[in-house]
């Protein structure tokens, strides 16, 4: 489950992210905080400091701070309507194309608030990629889905970067001969997988995942499994899960959000699986409620 | 109460036949429907086909002129035929792109508030009786084109494309507002979240989803069109002429005739009776019903394609 | 490219929104297009009508001058037509819906009857015309212009436009509130006039009554079956010819006379357009009323 956290390799498929590398002084403010158990030697991507959501009047997210370490996967569990996909769609700002939903406090992504006036959500998609619950392929051939990304972000589409997104997304084998027969004849776990290499395509620099395999059968969702911890190499990775067992499997930090959007617990997953600070996420992660 | 007498289950044959009535006049009503095509198609076939026994029906087809009640009379579609296009091309230039472009506004860049009025504001162009069209196009439209083409005829087809077109922009754009509107919001989430602008996700996402809503509402702006009556009698006026379609200028800035403004002058006229003319009339009438008709059945299909996309 | 966005770790720099922001104006453009058009056309011809739309206009017969000219029998003849044709299509609309809706299976005959009338609504208004000067004043005698041809004949132009009101209302009765009725021994026909009536009448009638306006705007329909250019008196049977405002604004726009033209019509237009939108206004009011209650 664990990786090598402090290097971070050159990536062997893509030439273009080099730029991935992170750069020292970009966090330098979060490195001064140390995370709660002070053993994580990866550095923080994605940090927020008391960052509240509000749908209207509602309160969907307590003031929340968090981060999230550099490729490396965190998974985000909690039971359904505690705000863990509130909290997902403010990292990359997805949340501003709902009219009533609002921010407070801060996300910081490298160091700088997102929420910052001179801030582009358009610009920062680009460098945060995104995977729904339900598969939402476009009803487009293969190669046109994978292609997307690209295009809309003005980048070379070439075959190799079509396959190599494929290769990365474990999908090429079963698509290879028929690149160009509509994304929406895959099976539910293929087109997910297809939405996955459309996100990677581009190569952004942190991947959002919402509950990416609960439509999918156990075998699919296997599959998605071993893919992230794949894709863990290369990109952070930001999971929401209903599913303690996945988030155990796969994660290597795991936040608890309970009832009400509140954030009780974040820690290494091993450590909040096995041993949990707070009888509320004990109850929760051994089924007593929830 | 254990001696109770056994409650009475049976149905009561009075109630049943009552029941039976209503369902039976109902299904009068509904039938009417298929009534109401059948007497329109025997109505305009009885006369037609008299008329094609004196005229054959080819010499109707590719007649090149049209003179039904002055002599000679000749009964050459045609003219009518092209004169119709020469209505249904302007307005198309008009209604197609405004309508879509009207229909992306409401269902990508509109506020809800903004889009509840604008939608039933839009409507209302489809709910002003045509022949006051007819007349604004007369007296206001064709005296403003004058100032641009001084040339420009009394009666003109340009004036009449115009108001044509105004009149069915909110047949393209409601319908293909449907169909965008259809389209499943995760499909708009998968295009911003790869960063995608507004710009992007209504062209090359939300658009071609809804490729075959538009082209229903397309083919049924045009079908109404072709069938507009008023408006264009009363603006492109009655001068019966196969165009010349290397004189555009000609062709939108002078006097033409459309299928429907043949029926109309017609049947205004005192043509009564059985003559020629009166039945020339039908044969016109079955032309356009055949044309409408066909056109309104693909609109159909092709719309039911795109509402089983996104069961 | 890459380097557009990723220039500096914490500045990610901005993605360009002029194709975006010159889209949204071209598509808000064409969405005031029409409506910026009809306004400017409906100002020009409400300023055309003043000083000739008087009572004197809405009270005397046609004349040839054009400062006697009124609209009065073609008024009245427009509002008895909308009458008869409100009698006619109100029950037969109704009627057709609840099979469609009540009924009638899921079979070919039902959607073949579906079908049928989504394309009757799509039929050319002159075609109907046809219909009505072959079948009403040919075939069955009715006579030339009369008033009982016009209201059959107009009748069945927007019978399919009532079917479809009149099923969407039905079909937004909650089906709990039948499966209620059911529940307490009630048939179908109880079912249908205690509870799916009532329910969606307010629908229906909105939906009627909208198609009622479009009648009143009718013309090409009129002309074929023979309806007079001009008539002075108002019709005194259903046999009795007449005339409607549509038909004597068609006839007035002919007139060369300027004073005609512009003065003369544009009082019948506005007239015209007065009526249809207190017709509307009607439908609405019922419409908003019910959608309160509900709520
Ligand atoms: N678009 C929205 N508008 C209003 N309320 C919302 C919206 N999305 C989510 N909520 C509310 O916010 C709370 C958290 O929702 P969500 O983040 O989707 O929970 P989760 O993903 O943990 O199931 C819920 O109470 C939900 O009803
Ligand atoms: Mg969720």
């Amino acid at each position: 489950m664990t990786q090598d956290m402090t290097t971070s390799d050159p990536d062997e498929s893509d030439g273009t992210t080099a730029s991935t590398s992170p750069d020292p002084g970009g966090f330098s403010e979060a490195r001064t905080q140390t995370t709660q158990e002070g053993t994580s030697t990866a550095p923080t991507v994605v940090e927020s400091r008391d960052l509240a959501v509000y749908y209207g009047d509602e309160q969907a997210l307590q003031p929340t701070t968090m981060e999230i370490p550099e490729k490396q996967v965190t998974a985000i569990i909690g039971p359904s309507g505690c705000g863990k996909s509130t909290f997902l769609r403010s990292i990359n700002r997805m949340n501003d194309l709902i009219d009533v939903a609002r921010v407070e406090g801060e996300l910081r992504f490298r160091g700088k608030n997102v929420y910052d006036e001179d801030v582009d959500p358009v610009a920062l998609r680009r460098r945060i990629g995104m995977v729904f619950q339900k598969p939402n392929p476009f009803p487009k051939s293969i190669r046109e889905n994978v292609a997307y990304g690209l295009n809309v972000q003005g980048k070379e589409v070439t075959d190799e970067a079509v396959e190599t997104a494929l290769r990365r997304a474990a999908l090429w084998e079963e698509v290879e001969g028929k690149l160009d027969s509509s994304g929406l004849d895959l099976s539910g776990g293929q087109q997910q997988r297809l939405c996955i290499a459309r996100a990677i395509a581009p190569d952004p620099e942190v991947i959002l995942m919402d509950e990416p395999a609960s439509a999918l059968d156990p075998v699919a969702t296997s599959q998605i499994e071993d893919l992230i911890e794949e894709l863990a190499r290369d990109y952070t990775v930001v999971i929401v899960t209903h599913n303690m067992q996945q988030a155990a499997r796969i994660s290597d930090k795991t936040a608890v959000f309970l009832t009400g959007g509140e954030l009780v617990e974040f820690g290494e997953t091993n450590r909040i699986f096995e041993n949990p600070e707070h009888q509320r996420v004990e109850d929760y992660i051994t089924g007593k409620f929830g | 109460m254990s001696d109770a007498t056994a409650p009475d289950l049976s149905r009561r044959s009075g109630q049943n036949t009552r029941e039976f009535a209503y369902r039976a006049v109902f299904f009068v009503c509904a039938l009417l429907s298929i009534l109401t095509t059948l007497a329109i198609v025997l109505t305009l076939l009885g006369d037609a086909l008299t008329f094609f026994a004196e005229v054959s029906p080819i010499a109707f087809l590719t007649g090149t002129t049209w003179s039904p009640a002055n002599d000679p009379v000749s009964f050459g579609v045609l003219p009518l035929i092209t004169g119709t296009l020469v209505i249904t091309f302007g307005a198309a230039a008009i209604a197609l792109p405004v309508g879509l472009l009207t229909a992306i506004y409401l269902a990508e860049y509109a506020s809800d508030r903004v889009r509840s009025v604008l939608k039933p504001a839009i409507e209302v162009l489809a709910g002003v009786p045509t022949v006051v069209y007819g007349y604004f196009a007369l007296v206001y439209v064709t005296p403003a084109l004058s100032v641009v083409f001084p040339t420009i005829s009394t009666f003109n087809a340009l004036s009449a494309s115009i108001i044509v077109g105004i009149m069915i922009i909110p047949m393209v754009s409601s319908i293909s507002e449907d169909a965008m509107s259809s389209v499943p919001d995760s499909l708009r989430e998968a295009s911003y979240g790869l960063g995608a602008t507004r710009f992007t996700v209504s062209t090359s996402v939300v658009v071609p989803a809804s490729i075959s809503g538009i082209a229903s509402s397309y083919i049924l702006a045009l079908s109404r069109a072709i069938g507009e009556t008023m408006a264009v009698t009363i603006a492109a006026g009655n001068t019966p002429r196969l165009v010349d379609l290397t004189d555009p200028a000609g062709v939108f800035l002078n006097s033409i005739q459309t299928m429907t403004a043949a029926m109309v002058q017609l049947g205004a006229s005192d043509v009564t009776g059985q003559s020629l003319a009166y039945r020339s009339l039908f044969a016109v009438g079955l032309t356009l019903f055949v044309i409408t008709f066909l056109m309104n059945l693909i609109s159909e299909w092709v719309a039911s394609r795109y509402r089983e996309e996104y069961r | 490219m890459a380097a557009e966005t990723r220039t500096d770790e914490t500045d990610f720099g901005e993605v360009s929104r002029l194709k975006d922001r010159v889209f949204e104006s071209v598509t808000l453009a064409a969405a005031l297009f029409g409506i910026v058009t009809l306004a400017v056309l409906l100002v020009y011809v409400t300023v055309d009508a003043v000083g000739w739309l008087d009572w004197q206009f809405l009270t005397s017969p046609p004349h040839p001058l054009a400062e006697e000219a009124g609209i009065f029998p073609a008024l009245v003849g427009s509002i008895v037509l909308m009458v008869l044709i409100a009698l006619v299509t109100f029950p037969l609309g109704v009627g057709a819906a609840i099979y469609l809706e009540e009924y009638a299976s899921d079979g070919r005959l039902t959607r073949f009857i579906q079908l049928n009338i989504a394309n009757l609504a799509g039929v050319p208004s002159v075609v109907y015309g046809l219909l009505g000067l072959g079948l009403f004043v040919q075939l069955l005698s009715f006579g030339y212009g009369t008033l009982l041809v016009a209201a059959f004949t107009v009748s069945l132009l927007i019978l399919p436009i009532v079917i479809i009101a009149a099923q969407e209302a039905i079909r937004s009765v909650p089906d709990s509130l039948r499966q209620a009725s059911y529940g307490m021994g009630a048939t179908k026909r109880q079912t249908i006039r205690n509870v799916v009536l009532p329910r969606s009448l307010p629908g229906i009638m909105t939906g009627t009554i909208l198609a009622l306006g479009r009648a009143i705007g009718e013309t090409a329909p009129l002309i074929m079956i023979g309806v007079p250019t001009t008539v002075f008196g108002v019709p005194n049977g259903l046999f009795a010819k007449f005339s409607a405002m549509p038909m004597q604004i068609y006839t007035w726009s002919s007139y060369p006379d300027t004073a005609f033209q512009y003065g003369v019509v544009s009082a019948g237009v506005v007239t015209l357009l007065v009526v249809l939108l207190s017709i509307n206004s009607i439908a609405i009011l019922i419409r908003n009323k019910y959608q309160t209650e509900r709520s």
